[in-house]
């Protein structure tokens, strides 16, 4: 796998100028990784960054469900050449920017050269321009997923305390490790049911990591939590709204969470 | 009774096969009267009649071919089968070699990465290419430089499992399909497959003896991860140019790393989930 990704060296590729590049995944899907992203995307920009989210679920995008837009112009009009970049990259309710995938991308759900050459070159064209890129990547584990998380310099992994989610986050990090040569993924407990549950399920995730991933020589590895969002009514009244949590809620527990992982990001 | 004998009828006749058309459909629901004269009329009336078909180019392509002929009656529905059958066959083979086509090779492996991602088995692709082919087809001339082909293809096939796929996918470049191959053993059949190769003698004219070697290329698709097979194809492919590059007569693999979710780790996973949570 690691031939296949030109960025697959991520401290290469934080040595890059401009952005830092994050991508969000999650093994399972419906565990909340746009809502993560979009409200992460909005607690950026409050903070004064320059933030794109580039809707990397090239097979079933939703962002734009997310945030409630109806773009005209989206990544797949970028990628057949009928709308330029700027075009293409619209504002977003939150302060930040956005490159939609839009529909109509399922002849993009396979990763093939030709998907990959133009992700690889979209990413490297936006860099520049932003402090962060968050690339919102698709469900599972499969290589339009895995080759987008390699454009990024870090990656964050979305989870909730269920069992599913938990081996698929599990089988997501050490695919990333192993086959990506990341030492390092960050985690996000989303949906966690009391104060302390992240920290929780990050130790068990790192417990069984530190035993089968970091015991391959040569194979350190930290999964570090950056954040936890606590399960909050506010988070699906916001969602059935089509709103973001931080505009809409923003004294919520689970808003406060996001504001703290903004936080942890900027460092 | 006679609910039962309507059902199995019903079940048995494809309404569309059965359009009111021919006038049949109505007698169906009286069967138990006309029974004797609905059985000779049961069978679907045929859509075509078989002796109006032009099939003379297919017999003689089969024929030329060396395929077995179906050996049913001719025009029945058997024997057209059969014919049918042997075309496939034909289509999808190689005719110098026997071995599958490319096209049939490219519908296999596009059928394995779907496998392999659902059920997460380990899969090789081992591209295999005759070392210095070219100087074989100048020196002995083609005659000779398809019996090095044929030999070659002869080997591989008497190497690998029957399970395997092994295609001539150009020339004088092969490709092998490994189904559950696990990735400790790649290597050992990489290297089985060279060692059969260059022991090979290959008698191109009377006396005159050729021995060829080969460079393998090979690649896992990826477990768990929907891919395509044309990604797998290049992966295995830069090995093989690897192996080229490094000299030749020899196997390049990449490097495998293991990413299934074992059951002792999840079993480890969720034992530290149980008893957190009681």
């Amino acid at each position: 796998m690691n031939t296949t990704t030109p960025a697959a060296n991520p401290s290469g590729a934080r040595m890059r100028p401009g952005a830092r590049t994050l991508a969000v995944t999650s093994g399972k899907g419906g565990v909340g990784k746009t809502f993560v992203t979009a409200n992460l995307a909005a607690a950026l920009a409050a903070r004064g960054q320059k933030v794109l989210v580039l809707d990397a679920d090239l097979g079933l995008a939703n962002l734009d469900v997310v945030l409630n837009l109806h773009p005209k112009l989206t990544l797949h009009d970028v990628f057949t050449d009928k709308a330029t970049l700027d075009q293409a990259i619209l504002p977003a309710p939150g302060g930040f920017s956005v490159l939609l995938a839009g529909s109509g991308m399922v002849e993009y759900s396979r990763l093939t050269p030709e998907v990959r050459d133009k992700l690889l070159h979209i990413v490297e064209l936006v860099k520049p321009r932003f402090d962060w890129v968050l690339l919102d990547t698709g469900a599972g584990i499969s290589d339009v997923v895995l080759f987008a998380v390699s454009l990024a310099s870090d990656v964050l992994v979305v989870a909730t305390p269920e069992p599913t989610s938990l081996t698929d986050a599990y089988a997501t990090i050490k695919v990333l490790a192993t086959q990506q040569g990341r030492r390092h993924v960050g985690l996000v407990v989303n949906q966690a049911s009391r104060a302390g549950e992240g920290k929780m399920i990050c130790g068990q995730l790192q417990q069984v990591l530190q035993r089968f991933v970091a015991a391959i020589p040569g194979q350190s590895f930290k999964l570090e939590l950056q954040g936890e969002v606590r399960n909050d009514v506010s988070v699906r009244q916001a969602v059935l709204k089509r709103q973001l949590l931080l505009e809409h809620f923003p004294g919520s527990e689970a808003a406060q969470g996001i504001k703290a992982l903004a936080l942890k990001m900027l460092g | 009774m006679v609910a039962a004998a309507q059902d199995s009828v019903n079940s048995r006749v494809n309404p569309s096969l059965f359009p009111p058309l021919f006038g049949i459909t109505p007698l169906l629901d009286c069967r138990h009267t006309f029974g004797s004269l609905l059985d000779s009329s049961l069978h679907p009336p045929s859509l075509i009649d078989a002796r109006d078909l032009q099939l003379d180019l297919a017999l003689q392509l089969l024929q030329q071919a060396g395929a077995l002929l179906p050996e049913a009656e001719p025009y029945s529905a058997e024997w057209l089968q059969g014919l049918l059958d042997a075309l496939c066959d034909l289509s999808s083979k190689d005719a110098l070699t026997g071995l599958v086509n490319r096209r049939s090779f490219e519908m296999s492996l596009s059928r394995e990465v779907d496998r392999v991602a659902r059920s997460g088995e380990p899969a090789l692709l081992l591209m295999v290419d005759i070392d210095h082919f070219k100087a074989v087809n100048d020196s002995y001339g083609h005659v000779a430089g398809d019996m090095v082909i044929q030999a070659v293809a002869r080997s591989i096939g008497q190497t690998v499992r029957p399970m395997d796929t092994v295609a001539r996918v150009g020339g004088e470049e092969f490709a092998i399909i490994l189904p559950n191959c696990p990735s400790t053993y790649g290597a050992t059949v990489a290297e089985r497959l060279r060692e059969r190769v260059a022991e090979q003698k290959v008698e191109v004219a009377t006396g005159q003896m050729l021995q060829v070697t080969v460079s393998l290329g090979g690649a896992f698709a990826p477990q768990w991860v929907r891919s395509s097979s044309l990604l797998w194809i290049e992966r295995a492919d830069r090995q093989l140019y690897r192996a080229k590059a490094e000299g030749r007569n020899r196997a390049c693999l990449e490097p495998q790393t293991d990413s299934l979710v074992s059951a002792e780790e999840k079993g480890m996973l969720f034992a530290v989930t149980q008893q957190d949570s009681e």
